[in-house]
C-alpha cells in the first residue's frame, strides 16, 4: 500500500483520509500482534532457533567445552561415516528400529483407532490403550525389565520355564540377538498413544451422513468405507500422526537405554540419540556429537518432507 | 436374513472379545505395578513371583520414604521438584503459547507466514537434537543448576502453539467484530472471548504439556548436576540403579506407583475434552 498523498481534488480526501487510518490501525494491531507473540517468539528463537543454528555451527568444529571451538571443516562427518564403527552401529539399530517400529505403531494406532471408534465404551478402551503412554517409559521399563529380566524370576522366563519350552532362562536384555526385539516390543507398547488419540478424535470428525451419502453411492464394506471417505477426510491428522511417529522413532534413546543399559552389550541397543548423548555428555566431544545431531535432523526434516508431500492436503 | 445377522452378532462378539483381550494384555503391566506396590517383603521375593497381592500393605511406601533418608535429599523433594516444574511450564507455555497461537490466527501481522514455517519445522526436530547449544545457552545465561533451566526452554513449544493455532482458526472472525463493537481491548478478548471458546483446546494443552514434563528425565540430567535438583523420573532411574537390581524393590515399586499416578489422574479428569479437541490439530486442516 503506497502512503504517498497525491490530492487531486477534494472529494477524494475523505477515503484518503479514511485509508491512512486504516494503515496506522494495521500498524497498530500489527505492533499489538509483535506485542503478544513476543513472549513466545524471545523464548522460541532463544531456546530453539539459536540452539539449532548453533548446533550446525558446531558441527563444523572441535568442542570440548574447555577450549575455544576450534573450526575443522567437515572432518567430523568424514569421521562420523567413515571411521566411528559405533556410529555405524547406531545407525543401522536405529533404522532397524525406525523402519519396523515407525510404520507399524502408525498403522496399530490407526487400527486400534478405528476399531474402537466402532465399539461401546469408547472411553474406557481409549483409557485402557493411552495410560501406557501418559505413563513414563522410564517407570514402565522398570516393569518391562521385570517381564524380560535374565533370572530363572523374570515373568516371561518364568512362564516359558514352566512351560517347557525353554529349559533355562534367556538373557533378554543382555543377549545382543535379542536386546533389539524387546526394545522395538516395549516401544511399540509405549508409543502409540498419542497417534492413537490423535485418530480417535479425527475420526469423531468424520460425520455419520457422509457414510449414510457413500452407501448411497455404492460403499459397500467397511473397508471401501475407510478408504474413500475415513482416510481422505483424515488427512491433516493422518499427517501429524507420521511426523510424530517419525520424530518419535529416529529420536529412540530413554527407552532403548532403560532396558539394555548405556553403553549396552556389544552396542545392541546402541541408537543414534545414545550415540550423540556418549559423546556430548560423556565424552564432551560437543563439535562431533553436533555432526550427530545435525545429520540426525537432516534424515527426520527430509522424511518429514516427503511425508508432508504425500499427506498434505491439495491447497498447500 | 436371521443367519446374516447372527453372523455379524457373532463377529462383533469376537471383536469385543479380542479387545478385551488386548486391553487385558496393555493394561498387564499397571496392573502389576499397582499390586507390586502393595505388595509385602515376603511376596515381593516370592517364587514363583505372584500377580496380585495377597496381603496388601502399604510398607512399601515407608520404605521408600526411609531408603532415601540415607541419601542427601529426602525423597519428598523429587517430588516437589517434579510438581512445581511441571506445574510453572504448564501455566506459562499455556498463556504464552495461545497468546502467540491468537496472534498467528486472528492478528496475521507481516511475517507471521514465515514465523508459522519455522515453527513447523520446528516440530520435526527431535527435541534431543537441540539440547547441547540449549545446554550452553542455559549455562551461558547461568542458569544451570537452577529451576529456571528446567522451565524456561521448555515453554514455547512448537506442539503446543500449533495445536492452539489451529483451534483458534476455527473460531469466527465475526465473534471477535462483536466483541470489538462492543469496546472490548485485545487483551480483553483474548481472555473473555477466545480462551472461553477454546476451553477444550487448552485442557489437552494442559494433559499434553503435563504429561510430557512430568515423564521428562532428559533436561534434569542434563541441566542439573546436583542432587537436590533432580526431578522425580530421574531419582527413580537412579534408585533402580541400571538393569537387573534386585535392592529395594519393594521402595522402587512404591516410587513407581506414585510416579504414573499424577498423570493418569490428569488424563482422567480431561480425556473428554482430548476427544473434542485433538479433531483439529491436523496440519492444514
Amino acid at each position: 500500500m503506497q502512503s504517498s498523498v497525491e490530492v487531486k481534488g477534494p472529494l477524494q480526501l475523505a477515503p484518503q483520509k479514511a485509508r491512512r487510518f486504516k494503515l496506522t490501525h494495521a500498524r497498530k494491531r500489527a505492533a499489538l500482534g509483535y506485542l503478544f507473540l513476543s513472549p513466545f517468539l524471545i523464548l522460541f528463537i532463544v531456546f530453539t532457533v539459536i540452539p539449532v543454528v548453533q548446533s550446525v555451527y558446531l558441527s563444523f568444529t572441535y568442542y570440548n567445552m574447555l577450549q575455544p571451538a576450534r573450526w575443522v571443516g567437515l572432518s567430523n562427518y568424514s569421521v562420523l561415516f567413515l571411521e566411528d564403527d559405533i556410529f555405524l552401529t547406531s545407525l543401522k539399530n536405529t533404522f532397524i528400529f525406525a523402519v519396523i517400529a515407525g510404520p507399524l505403531s502408525y498403522c496399530l494406532s490407526f487400527l486400534l483407532a478405528w476399531v474402537i471408534n466402532t465399539l461401546k465404551a469408547k472411553m474406557i478402551f481409549s483409557l485402557a490403550f493411552y495410560v501406557p503412554s501418559i505413563t513414563s517409559g522410564i517407570a514402565l521399563s522398570i516393569v518391562w525389565l521385570y517381564i524380560f529380566s535374565g533370572d530363572r524370576y523374570g515373568l516371561l522366563n518364568n512362564a516359558l520355564l514352566n512351560w517347557g519350552m525353554i529349559s533355562e532362562p534367556i538373557l533378554w536384555n543382555t543377549d545382543p540377538n535379542t536386546i533389539m526385539p524387546v526394545i522395538i516390543i516395549v516401544s511399540l507398547w509405549m508409543s502409540m498413544g498419542t497417534g492413537f488419540l490423535v485418530f480417535l478424535a479425527g475420526l469423531q470428525n468424520v460425520s455419520p451422513e457422509l457414510y449414510e451419502a457413500g452407501a448411497i453411492d455404492g460403499i459397500s464394506s467397511r473397508f471401501q468405507e475407510l478408504w474413500f471417505i475415513t482416510l481422505p477426510l483424515m488427512k491433516p491428522q493422518l499427517l501429524f500422526g507420521a511426523v510424530n511417529a517419525i520424530v518419535g522413532a529416529f529420536g529412540v534413546f530413554d527407552i532403548a537405554v532403560a532396558i539394555s543399559g548405556m553403553p549396552s552389550p556389544n552396542y545392541a541397543g546402541h541408537t543414534i540419540i545414545a550415540h550423540l548423548f556418549d559423546y556430548a555428555f560423556i565424552r564432551f566431544e560437543l563439535g562431533y556429537a553436533s555432526a550427530i545431531a545435525v545429520f540426525l535432523f537432516v534424515v527426520t526434516f527430509g522424511l518429514g518432507r516427503i511425508v508432508m508431500r504425500l499427506l498434505s492436503s491439495k491447497d498447500q | 436374513m436371521s443367519f446374516t445377522k447372527f453372523i455379524t452378532r457373532f463377529n462383533r462378539g469376537l471383536l469385543y472379545a479380542f479387545m478385551i483381550a488386548l486391553v487385558g494384555f496393555t493394561s498387564l503391566p499397571i496392573v502389576y505395578m499397582i499390586s507390586t506396590a502393595f505388595k509385602p517383603l515376603d511376596e515381593l521375593f516370592l517364587y514363583p513371583p505372584r500377580f496380585f497381592v495377597q496381603k496388601p500393605t502399604l510398607r512399601s511406601f515407608f520404605d521408600l520414604l526411609t531408603a532415601t533418608d540415607s541419601s542427601v535429599v529426602p525423597f519428598s523433594r523429587y517430588i516437589f521438584n517434579s510438581l512445581f516444574v511441571s506445574v510453572a511450564v504448564v501455566l506459562s507455555s499455556l498463556v504464552v503459547c495461545c497468546l502467540g497461537a491468537y496472534v498467528l490466527s486472528k492478528f496475521k501481522p507481516p511475517g507471521a507466514g514465515f514465523i508459522f514455517s519455522v515453527i513447523l519445522s520446528a516440530l520435526m526436530f527431535s527435541p534431543q537434537v537441540t539440547q547441547i547449544p540449549t545446554y550452553m545457552i542455559v549455562s551461558s545465561l547461568g542458569l544451570v543448576n537452577t529451576y529456571w533451566a528446567l522451565i524456561l526452554p521448555k515453554i514455547a513449544v512448537a506442539f503446543n502453539i500449533f495445536l492452539m493455532k489451529q483451534f483458534f482458526d476455527q473460531i469466527p472472525d465475526a465473534l471477535i467484530e462483536a466483541a470489538h463493537i462492543d469496546g472490548a481491548s485485545d487483551w480483553k478478548i483474548f481472555w473473555r472471548v477466545i480462551m472461553a471458546v477454546s476451553k477444550p483446546a487448552w485442557a489437552t494443552l494442559i494433559i499434553f504439556s503435563f504429561i510430557g514434563n512430568w515423564n521428562d528425565f532428559f533436561s534434569a540430567l542434563v541441566f542439573t548436576t546436583s542432587e537436590s535438583m533432580k526431578t522425580l523420573p530421574l531419582a527413580i532411574q537412579t534408585l533402580a540403579g541400571g538393569p537387573g537390581v534386585v535392592a529395594r524393590t519393594g521402595a522402587l515399586a512404591a516410587g513407581t506407583f506414585l510416579m504414573t499416578l499424577p498423570p493418569i489422574l490428569i488424563f482422567l479428569l480431561f480425556q473428554k475434552l482430548i476427544m473434542n479437541t485433538m479433531v483439529h490439530s491436523g496440519i492444514k486442516s
